[in-house]
């Protein structure tokens, strides 16, 4: 029997297993982690028909090439890492359906603004252990992912059983698509420890340009730029709770956007938090990408973040046209898992008196089922 | 330690789905108490909303589902939690210490640096072991690293600078000292800390609910055990039969 899974035939340099981390536990100091661009996941889950939270490959710059297992169809999201399939360039926001056999590889960026960080979600999400919650790596705590760490060469990464099939050629409508690099505007909540900075140092602060620094991780996006300092020049707070987004301003007064890896409690005070609508694209910031800051109250931002969720939750994507479609990608196979007993799926295109049919992205199907394999 | 003032509660905005409740700026008992009185109120409000409790030396840092509730709504359901616990903890009678009790062999392979701390105290290796362990430690709070936990209430007198040039490799469960700190490392790492002792209990356990053997705001009581003894409790550790003890007392 095969196994339904990717085979990682190069890693690159950080490439890891993300969901949508796991919130609950930081009183025991453990991180959220998960995705740093949650974004890209949540869209890339979505157009392969999973869950929002199932979990997905984070491919941090390149260097990484995947063999399929078995068929899959597949979509990459976030920054531009140059993908192709077997040498073929793909296009990102876009299903795809793979082979036994076919090779993916995302080996660098684009460019300067194409981002840092792609995803490659499959249909039926990476099926790795669930670890207080979550399947996201956190390195350093050695959690989730592949016991603990990154995939190397040749660990086979599980894919999950496929509940909600989708067709090659399924596209994210143009008009959700972020726009990464360049010059980043992000909007800023200001607290809690703003009060800690006067108003120049707070004008500097809303009033320059900084760039993001090669030092950035994913704990931390490092910027360089004017100096904020704090009041009476001292940079150390008895330790309080932080959160991704937040912005920290640490001794040498240059601020530190945390990211999904953030610790759960730092001792710099924050000048603000970055509307979570915009952290995806500091997340996505390249070293040497410029950032500037905007105030927004958190009411604002509230209203942002509910309705990018709205968004998701009413998403429809574009489908392919019948008339376009392979015939091969008319009639599509599965082996699904239901309440642990196996089936193999038939769909094909069009209606049958008398048989199951199924609407499926809004296509009719006919569906047959087999028990077993 | 760094007493700072008392304040007044104050809320302050954490972004747009999180509200930090301040109740000092420095590390002291009383604040740290009505830290932990405010996340057993809002634990036992059972707020559908929250999502996250973070308390530390002299704050609570609550976030919640921005689809189910509001800044003006959480801050609100704040307010009101920190005026009644503020009441209860005011109210001593009722106040229990919970101690949990970690067995720890100290000294010789278990401690390397235990001979130091004694030269730079001026006494002997059985005197720091019997100030060490004769002290029960505030956990504060948990953070830097899973189930790392910021202890209070170290003797001056075994306080020893950190080592020149930390080590590659601190095991886990190693106990240290730095400066007037002490603590446990929780997995290994590299560390800096004068190790004096290791505890064969696992202080973080992804696998155990909840994954940490003692709570934060709570205590932990260190008691000296034999090599012999330590072996047999790090067994019972790996079959997962082994119990942190808990006590409790009135303050």
């Amino acid at each position: 029997m095969t196994v339904d899974a990717l085979r990682v035939v190069s890693p690159g340099p950080l490439s890891t297993i993300q969901d949508l981390g796991r919130p609950g536990y930081q009183r025991f100091g453990v991180s959220v982690s998960g995705a740093a661009d949650r974004y890209a996941l949540r869209l890339g889950n979505l157009l392969v028909g999973n869950d929002q939270r199932d979990a997905a490959i984070e491919v941090t710059i390149g260097g990484a090439e995947f063999e399929f297992t078995s068929r899959a169809i597949f979509a990459i999201t976030g920054a531009d890492l140059t993908p192709t399939l077997n040498g073929t360039p793909l296009a990102l926001w876009e299903t795809f359906g793979a082979d036994v056999g076919d090779r993916l590889s995302l080996m660098s960026p684009a460019g300067p603004d194409s981002g840092l960080r792609a995803y490659v979600n499959v249909s039926g999400g990476f099926d790795t252990p669930v670890v207080l919650g979550s399947r996201s790596t956190h390195i350093g705590a050695r959690l989730g992912g592949i016991e603990g760490r990154a995939p190397k060469i040749d660990d086979e990464i599980l894919i999950g059983p496929v509940t909600n099939p989708v067709l090659p050629g399924r596209r994210v409508p143009p008009k959700l698509l972020p726009q990464y690099g360049g010059d980043i505007l992000v909007r800023v909540i200001p607290g809690p420890q703003d009060d800690l900075f006067d108003s120049d140092a707070t004008a500097t602060f809303y009033n320059s340009t900084y760039t993001v620094s090669d030092k950035s991780d994913r704990m931390g996006c490092r910027l360089e730029g004017p100096e904020v300092p704090t009041i009476d020049g001292a940079h150390d707070i008895v330790s309080d709770g932080v959160l991704s987004g937040a912005i920290q301003i640490p001794g040498n007064a240059l601020p530190i956007i945390l990211l999904a890896d953030s610790q759960t409690t730092g001792g710099y005070p924050k000048i603000g938090v970055i509307a979570s609508v915009d952290l995806a694209l500091v997340a996505q910031a390249s070293p040497g990408t410029t950032v500037r800051f905007e105030r927004i109250s958190a009411e604002d931002a509230s209203a942002l973040a509910r309705g990018r969720m709205a968004t998701l939750r009413n998403i429809s994507f574009d489908e392919p046209a019948s008339g376009t479609v392979h015939s091969e990608e008319l009639r599509r196979e599965y082996d699904m898992r239901v309440n642990g007993s196996k089936y193999h799926v038939e769909i094909t295109a069009g209606v049958d008196e008398g048989q199951t049919s199924a609407m499926v992205n809004g296509i009719e199907y006919v569906v047959h089922v087999h028990p077993g394999e | 330690m760094t007493a700072g003032t008392h304040l007044e509660p104050r809320i302050l905005i954490c972004g747009e789905d999180a509200l930090v409740v301040e109740f000092g700026n420095g590390i002291d008992p009383v604040t740290n108490d009505r830290v932990y009185a405010l996340a057993a109120a809002v634990e036992v409000a059972k707020n559908k909303s929250v999502i996250e409790l973070i308390p530390t030396y002299r704050s609570l840092l609550v976030q919640y589902d921005l689809e189910l509730s509001s800044v003006a709504d959480m801050t609100e359901f704040l307010n009101d939690l920190v005026a009644s616990s503020m009441v209860s903890t005011e109210d001593h009678d009722n106040t229990r210490r919970q101690i949990y009790e970690l067995p720890v062999a100290y000294g010789g392979e278990h401690g390397e640096d235990l001979d130091d701390v004694a030269d730079h105290a001026g006494i002997t290796t059985d005197e720091v072991i019997a100030i060490h362990s004769g002290t029960d430690y505030r956990v504060y709070m948990l953070g830097f690293a899973p189930g790392f936990p910021y202890l209070g209430g170290m003797d001056e007198r075994i306080a020893t600078p950190r080592i020149a040039s930390p080590r590659i490799r601190v095991p886990a469960g190693s106990v240290g000292i730095a400066e007037t700190q002490t603590g446990v490392y929780p997995m290994a790492s590299p560390g800096g800390w004068r190790l004096i002792g290791n505890t064969p209990v696992s202080l973080f356990d992804p696998n155990v609910h909840p994954p940490v053997p003692f709570l934060p705001g709570s205590f932990i009581r260190f008691m000296p055990v034999s090599s012999e003894d330590t072996k047999r409790i790090a067994n019972q550790v790996a079959k997962g039969t082994y119990r942190v003890q808990m006590t409790e007392q009135a303050e």
